[in-house]
C-alpha cells in the first residue's frame, strides 16, 4: 500500500485540501451558528416532547443561513468525491508517470486501489474531524449533552457519508479511467452530479410518467405514479443518501416515501430507537454501498485492460 | 557466450485486426548494448511492453532473467529498469522525493535507499538540483532523473524508450555516455530503442531494425554494413562549390549509374555524398577535372542511417 501512502501525503499537501478543509470549515461554522440560534426555540418544544436536542445540531436551520449541516452535506459530498476522482487516473496518465509507475514491482491494481483507499481515508478523517469540532463546539456553547443513543445515530452518519462520498469518488474515476483529457472526466463527473442533484426531481418524475402514467380519474392510478417515481429516485445515490441522513439523524422520522392521511391520523409524535432507524435507512445503505463496490469495479476492470502507454 | 538475459522468440502482438509485432527474435546478454531502431509506429515500444509484463503477448516466447513476464511480472519489474518515452515526474515532488518513492515502491531498506539516491544523483550531476521541484527541471534533468530513477532498484536489464528525443546536443552526449557506463562498466544488459539512429549508434553494440513490427535486419553495425557491402557508400565531401555543381562533376564521375548519385548539403561547403560503388578514383577525377577545390573526401563507410534508410526503402519496395 505504498502507493496509497504517497497519495495520502500527497492529498494532504496539496492545495485541494486545503480548499476541502476550509470549506467544510466554513459550512460547520455556519450551520452550527444557524441551529445554535434555532435550537433555543426548538430546546423548549424538545424538552417538553421528550425528543433529543443534541442531534438538531446537524438537521435545524435558521436565518440567515438557509440549509442545515446535513443539507450542506449532502450537496458537498459529491463535490468533494469528484474533486479528489476527476483526475487521479488521467491526471498520472498525462504527467507521463503512470508507465514509470506501473514498471515498478507493483501490481498494477495497486495503483487504482491506493487512490481510492487515499482518497477515501483523507475524506473520511477531514469529515470524522469536522463533525466531532461541531458537536463539540455544540456541547460547549449550548449545553446540549448527547445520549448513547445519539453518538450511535451520528457514527452510522458518519459512516453512510462516507459511503456516498465513495459512490462519487468511485464515478470520478471510473471517468477519469475512461477520459484520458482530465477536463473531460471532470466536466462529465460534475454533470452527472448535476443531473441528478438538479435535474434529477425532473427527471424521475418524466420515467415514472412513462412507466405508470395517471389518470385523474382514477386515484389509484396517482398512488401507483407517485410510487413509481419513488422507486425510480432510489436509483440515484443522492435520494439514498437524503433517506439515509434523515432517518438516521431526525428519530421521529418513522417511515421513508409516503404514508397516506389515514396512516399518521392520530399518531404520537416519538423517537424511534437507534436500532429500528438503521432498519429503516439498510436497504438504502446496503445500495449505496453496492453502487460504489459495482462502479469502483467498472473501473478496475476498466483500468486493468487499459494500454499503458501514453 | 555468457548466458542471455532478455530472450524474444517467435514473439506476435496484434490488437483486433491490426499486427503491432509480427514474429521477432532476439536476445541481449549481460554487459551489451542493443539498440532497437526503427521509425516511430514499427512495433518498439510494444516489444517493450511485452519484455515488462505489461502488455500481454499474442503468440511466441519472452523470457527476462529467466522469468516469464507475463507469469511472474513482478519478479522481471524488480529486476529491470524501464525508462518510458517522455518520462514523467510528481512535478510538486522534488527530483529526490521522486525518486525515494521509487525506493519505496522496490521496498528498499530507507536507509541504504537514501545512500544509493545520493550516489546516484551525483553519477548524474543532479546533486545540485536534487531538492528542487521537478516542475522546474529542464528536459536534460528529468532525462538525468530518469536514468538515475531506473536505477535505484540496482537493475539486471535496463531498458530505455526513446532516451535522446528531445534532447539538446550536449544533453544527448551525456546521455549517452551514461547509457554506454551501465553496459561497458557495470555489466548490466541495456536495450535502446530509437528512431534517430545516427545518435544511437555511437552507443550500440548490436541492433536491430525494426519496420513494421518485423526485424529486417540484426547485427553488429559493421555487420550490417557488410551484409551491404555491394549497395551504396556514403562519403562527406568539402568542396567550394555550388550543389549543380557538386552534382554535375559526380555524376560526370559515374556516367553510367548517375541516377543512383545523391547529393545533400550538411553545411557550408559541405555535401553528403552516396555513390553506388566504392571505387571513387572516377569521381575525384572528374571533380579535379571540374577545377573545383576539394578540401576533404571522408569516407563515412555504411553508416547506420544509411543501413536503416536503406531497409526502410526496400520494405516500402515489397510492401508497395
Amino acid at each position: 500500500m505504498d502507493v496509497a501512502r504517497k497519495e495520502m501525503t500527497d492529498h494532504l499537501l496539496s492545495g485541494r485540501f486545503i480548499a476541502l478543509l476550509f470549506i467544510l470549515g466554513l459550512v460547520a461554522v455556519g450551520t452550527v451558528y444557524g441551529a445554535a440560534s434555532g435550537l433555543r426555540d426548538a430546546a423548549q418544544d424538545a424538552t417538553e416532547s421528550g425528543i433529543s436536542v443534541f442531534l438538531r445540531l446537524f438537521t435545524v436551520n435558521a436565518d440567515p443561513i438557509p440549509f442545515s449541516f446535513m443539507t450542506f452535506l449532502g450537496f458537498l459530498l459529491p463535490a468533494v468525491g469528484i474533486a479528489y476522482g476527476f483526475d487521479s487516473i488521467s491526471g498520472e496518465r498525462s504527467r507521463g508517470t503512470l508507465p514509470r509507475l506501473v514498471s515498478q514491482p507493483i501490481h498494477r491494481d495497486d495503483v487504482i486501489n491506493g487512490k481510492f483507499v487515499a482518497g477515501l481515508a483523507v475524506i473520511g478523517v477531514t469529515l470524522t474531524v469536522i463533525i466531532m469540532i461541531v458537536s463539540g463546539v455544540g456541547i460547549l456553547t449550548l449545553g446540549v449533552v448527547p445520549e448513547v443513543s445519539d453518538v450511535f445515530r451520528l457514527l452510522t452518519w458518519l459512516v453512510a457519508s462516507i459511503v456516498y462520498v465513495g459512490v462519487w469518488l468511485a464515478m470520478a474515476m471510473l471517468a477519469s479511467v475512461a477520459f484520458r483529457n482530465a477536463a473531460t472526466s471532470a466536466i462529465v463527473a460534475i454533470g452527472i452530479w448535476l443531473a441528478l442533484t438538479i435535474f434529477g426531481g425532473l427527471l424521475f418524475t418524466l420515467v415514472a410518467g412513462v412507466l405508470s402514467p395517471v389518470d385523474t380519474a382514477n386515484q389509484a392510478t396517482e398512488l401507483s405514479n407517485a410510487r413509481a417515481e419513488l422507486a425510480v429516485s432510489r436509483l440515484s445515490p443522492v435520494t439514498l443518501y437524503d433517506e439515509s441522513s434523515t432517518a438516521l439523524l431526525v428519530p421521529e422520522v418513522r417511515t421513508l416515501g409516503f404514508v397516506t392521511m389515514e396512516q399518521i391520523d392520530r399518531a404520537i409524535v416519538s423517537e424511534l430507537s437507534f436500532t429500528q432507524s438503521v432498519l429503516l435507512v439498510w436497504p438504502q445503505l446496503v445500495a449505496m454501498l453496492a453502487i460504489t463496490v459495482s462502479l469502483f469495479a467498472i473501473a478496475y476492470v476498466k483500468f486493468m485492460r487499459q494500454e499503458v502507454r501514453a | 557466450m555468457t548466458e542471455k538475459v532478455i530472450e524474444v522468440e517467435g514473439l506476435v502482438k496484434h490488437y483486433d485486426d491490426r499486427v503491432a509485432v509480427a514474429g521477432i527474435d532476439f536476445g541481449v546478454s549481460p554487459g551489451e548494448i542493443f539498440g532497437v531502431l526503427g521509425p516511430n509506429g514499427a512495433g518498439k515500444t510494444t516489444t517493450i511492453l511485452m519484455l515488462l509484463g505489461l502488455t500481454e503477448p499474442s503468440d511466441g516466447s519472452v523470457r527476462v532473467c529467466g522469468l516469464d513476464p507475463a507469469r511472474d511480472a513482478i519478479g522481471v519489474k524488480r529486476r529491470v529498469g524501464y525508462l518510458p518515452d517522455a518520462v514523467g515526474f510528481y512535478e510538486d515532488l522534488s527530483g529526490r522525493q521522486n525518486m525515494r518513492y521509487t525506493a519505496r515502491l522496490n521496498e528498499l531498506d530507507p536507509v541504504e535507499a537514501e545512500n544509493r539516491i545520493d550516489e546516484l544523483l551525483e553519477e548524474v550531476g543532479l546533486t545540485e538540483s536534487a531538492d528542487f521541484l521537478v516542475g522546474t527541471y529542464s528536459r536534460g534533468m528529468r532525462q538525468r532523473l530518469g536514468i538515475a530513477d531506473i536505477l535505484v532498484k540496482d537493475p539486471d536489464v535496463v531498458i530505455l524508450d526513446e532516451p535522446t528525443t528531445a534532447i539538446d546536443p550536449e544533453g544527448v552526449v551525456e546521455i549517452l555516455a551514461l547509457i554506454s557506463r551501465l553496459a561497458h562498466a557495470d555489466g548490466r544488459a541495456v536495450l535502446i530503442s530509437s528512431h534517430l539512429l545516427n545518435q544511437v549508434q555511437q552507443v550500440c553494440d548490436r541492433v536491430a531494425i525494426f519496420v513494421e513490427g518485423e526485424i529486417v535486419a540484426q547485427g553488429t553495425p559493421d555487420e550490417l554494413a557488410a551484409s551491404l557491402s555491394e549497395g551504396s557508400s556514403v562519403y562527406e565531401f568539402v568542396v567550394d562549390a555550388t550543389e549543380a555543381q557538386v552534382r554535375a562533376a559526380v555524376e560526370s564521375g559515374l556516367p553510367d549509374l548517375h541516377e543512383k548519385i545523391g547529393v545533400t548539403s550538411i553545411g557550408a561547403g559541405r555535401w553528403r555524398v552516396v555513390l553506388p560503388e566504392r571505387d571513387i578514383s572516377g569521381v575525384v577525377r572528374a571533380l579535379v577535372e571540374a577545377e573545383l577545390s576539394v578540401r576533404q573526401i571522408r569516407d563515412l563507410g555504411s553508416n547506420l542511417d544509411e543501413i536503416y534508410r536503406r531497409y526502410f526503402r526496400e520494405h516500402e519496395e515489397v510492401s508497395a
